[in-house]
C-alpha cells in the first residue's frame, strides 16, 4: 500500500489529502470535507491534466504576440512536450480567437487553439 | 470635442462591463477612455485560464474573456478612444484627457464611472534593502514582457510575494525555461489563491517560504543574488535564517494598489484601508455622478466579480443621468461598520430606499480564520448569517442582502458586518 498527500484546489479550505493506493488505484481517500475532495484526489493521482497556454510569434500583425491554449486539457506528463511544441509555431496575422494553430499536440489528440484576435499590421 | 452623457475612464473588465450595462439599461451616449492600444486592460497579458467560470459558464483565458466584452461594444457602436490618457478629472465632472489624434481636451459629461484598475506595489514602496541592479521587475512587467512582447526577463529566478500573478509567472517562466528557484512570503499565509500554489508551483516544485523576506539584492548591473530570511511574528528578519540564492532576477508580486489619482484630484473621499473610493450601494462615490467599480475601487480576485459590479455601476450611472442627475438628499443612508476581522466593506453605506431588490457586500477578512459564521446587523437585529469553514485575506468574501430586510427595520442607524462562533 502506498500513500500520497496532496492539498485540495475546489476551495480556500485546502484540505490536506491522504490517499492510500494499491497498484496504481485509489483505495481510500482521508483527509477531506467534502465529496469533492474525493473526485480531485482520484483524478489527481490516476490521471492528472491541465489546460496549457502559452503565446506564439505573429508575423505582419498589429501585435508582436497571439496567446494561445490546448483546447482541452492534456496530460500532466506532457506539458513540456506541449510547450516546445508550441515554441517553434509562428503565425502570419491575421489571428482569429479559436483558429487551430498547431493540430494534435504531441499526439494528445487535443488542438492548440488561438485565445487572442491579431489583426493584420496596416 | 463632442459631449458625452456618461465618460468612462479606462477600457479594461471594468469599463468594458459597465459600458455594456449602461447601454442595455437604455444610456446610448457614452464614451470609453483607454491609455492602451487596445481595449481588455490587464486581461490582454493574462494568458492563463481560469476566468469566466461564473460569468460565462466556461473557463476562458484572460485575452478571451475580454474578447468576450469587446465583442459586445464593438456590436453595440459603443464609441471608445484609444491611446488616450486621462490627465484629470474636475469635482465638477470635466474630464481632461490628450491623444495624438484630439490632442488636449475636455469633456463634461453627466456621470463619470471610475474603471482605471490598479497597479503592482514597486520596489520603491517595500523598503528592500541592497543595490538597484537591473533584473527587478514586478510580476507583471514580467508577465506583459513574456506574454505580449515576447521577452524573457531573465533566467534565474527569485520571487518574492506569493500573489497571484507571482504564483502564475513562476509557473510562466518555468515553462519558458527559466529556473524559479523560491517564492518568498512575508505572510504567514499566501494571498493567493490555493489552486495556484497547487498548479504553479507544486506543479513544478517550486518551493514556497512563508514568513520570509528578501534581506540583501546584490549586484551593480544586473541582479547577482538574493538573500532572503525568516521573519518573527513582527515581521523583523532572524538573524542566522539567511539564505542565498544565486540568481539573475527577482519578481516582485507584492500586492496592489487601486490607481487614484484622478478620483482624488475630482476630491472623491478614498476609504484608506481599500485605497479605493468610499462608495454607497449605488457604487456612487462620495462625489455625486461619479461611480466606481472594478480594481480600481477594491483589489478582486476574480474578473467576474469585477465584470458583476462593473455592470451595476453601468446601470447605476445609466439610471442616475436618465432620472435627471438628482441627488436624493432625502434618503437615509445607513453607514456600514466592519468588526471582529472583517477588515472593510464596499459599499461603505446603504440607502435602502436607493437600492433594488437586493444589496451586494463585498468584503475581505483580516486574516485566516476557520469554523466561523459571517453575521450581519441592522441595528441590534441580526439579518443575515452564513456558516463558513474558512476564511483567508486572499478570497473576496459577499453577502446578497434582501433590501426588504433593512426596510423592516427602521429603527437601525446602521449596518455591522462581523465574524461570529459558528
Amino acid at each position: 500500500m502506498e500513500e500520497k498527500n496532496l492539498i485540495c484546489i475546489n476551495c480556500p479550505l485546502g484540505c490536506p489529502l491522504t490517499v492510500a493506493l494499491e497498484g496504481g488505484e485509489v483505495r481510500t481517500v482521508a483527509g477531506n470535507t467534502c465529496p469533492r475532495g474525493d473526485a480531485y484526489a482520484r483524478k489527481e493521482l490516476t490521471n492528472p491534466t491541465r489546460i496549457v497556454t502559452s503565446t506564439v510569434k505573429v508575423k505582419g500583425g498589429k501585435l508582436a504576440m497571439a496567446s494561445v491554449k490546448t483546447a482541452a486539457d492534456i496530460p500532466k506528463g506532457k506539458i513540456f512536450d506541449c510547450v516546445r511544441a508550441i515554441r517553434d509555431i509562428e503565425l502570419e496575422a491575421p489571428v482569429a480567437i479559436g483558429e487551430v494553430v498547431l493540430a494534435d499536440v504531441c499526439g494528445t489528440g487535443v488542438d492548440i487553439v488561438a485565445t487572442k484576435n491579431v489583426p493584420a499590421k496596416g | 470635442m463632442r459631449e458625452y452623457e456618461l465618460v468612462i475612464i479606462g477600457g479594461g473588465p471594468a469599463g468594458l462591463a459597465a459600458a455594456v450595462a449602461a447601454h442595455e439599461a437604455g444610456l446610448r451616449d457614452i464614451l470609453i477612455l483607454e491609455r492602451d492600444n487596445e481595449l481588455g486592460g490587464i486581461l490582454n497579458q493574462c494568458i492563463h485560464n481560469g476566468f469566466g467560470l461564473h460569468t460565462f459558464q466556461e473557463e476562458l483565458t484572460g485575452p478571451e474573456y475580454a474578447g468576450r466584452f469587446i465583442e459586445q461594444v464593438k456590436k453595440l457602436d459603443i464609441p471608445y478612444k484609444l491611446n488616450t490618457m486621462a490627465l484629470d478629472l474636475a469635482s465638477d465632472k470635466t474630464v481632461t484627457a490628450m491623444n495624438r489624434e484630439n490632442g488636449l481636451f475636455q469633456l463634461h459629461p453627466k456621470a463619470v464611472i471610475l474603471a482605471m484598475g490598479c497597479r503592482e506595489r514597486p520596489r520603491g514602496a517595500l523598503n528592500i534593502p541592497g543595490y538597484r541592479p537591473a533584473g527587478i521587475f514586478t510580476a507583471g512587467t514580467a508577465q506583459r514582457l513574456v506574454n505580449m512582447e515576447g521577452y524573457m526577463p531573465g533566467r534565474k529566478v527569485v520571487i518574492l510575494g506569493s500573489g497571484d500573478i507571482g504564483l502564475i509567472m513562476a509557473r510562466r517562466m518555468t515553462l519558458e525555461g527559466a529556473k524559479v528557484q523560491v517564492v518568498a512570503e512575508l505572510m504567514p499565509y499566501s494571498g493567493g489563491l490555493k489552486r495556484n500554489i497547487v498548479q504553479c508551483l507544486d506543479d513544478y516544485g517550486i518551493p514556497l517560504k512563508l514568513s520570509h523576506t528578501v534581506v540583501d539584492i546584490e549586484g551593480k548591473k544586473r541582479v547577482e543574488a538574493v538573500t532572503i530570511a525568516q521573519v518573527d511574528w513582527k515581521n523583523r528578519p532572524i538573524p542566522g535564517t539567511e539564505e542565498r540564492y544565486e540568481c539573475d532576477t527577482l519578481l516582485l508580486s507584492c500586492g496592489l494598489i487601486p490607481e487614484n489619482e484622478l478620483s482624488r484630484s475630482a476630491g472623491v473621499e478614498i476609504n484608506p484601508i481599500t485605497n479605493g473610493p468610499t462608495v454607497n450601494e449605488s457604487l456612487e462615490t462620495s462625489v455625486p455622478g461619479v461611480f466606481a467599480a472594478g480594481n480600481v475601487l477594491h483589489v478582486h480576485d476574480l474578473v467576474d466579480y469585477v465584470s458583476e459590479e462593473a455592470g451595476a455601476a453601468g446601470r447605476r450611472a445609466a439610471d442616475y443621468i436618465a432620472a435627471g442627475c438628482r441627488v436624493e438628499e432625502d434618503y437615509k443612508a445607513l453607514p456600514v461598520k466592519c468588526e471582529n476581522g472583517v477588515r472593510y466593506t464596499v459599499p461603505v453605506a446603504i440607502r435602502p430606499d436607493a437600492a433594488g431588490e437586493n444589496v451586494t457586500l463585498r468584503f475581505r477578512v483580516g486574516n485566516v480564520y476557520q469554523n466561523k459564521k459571517v453575521a450581519v446587523y441592522a441595528g441590534d437585529a441580526c439579518i443575515f448569517s452564513r456558516k463558513r469553514p474558512v476564511l483567508a485575506p486572499g478570497e473576496m468574501e459577499t453577502v446578497i442582502l434582501k433590501t426588504s430586510l433593512l426596510k423592516d427595520h427602521p429603527e437601525a442607524q446602521g449596518i455591522t458586518v462581523t465574524l461570529e462562533e459558528a
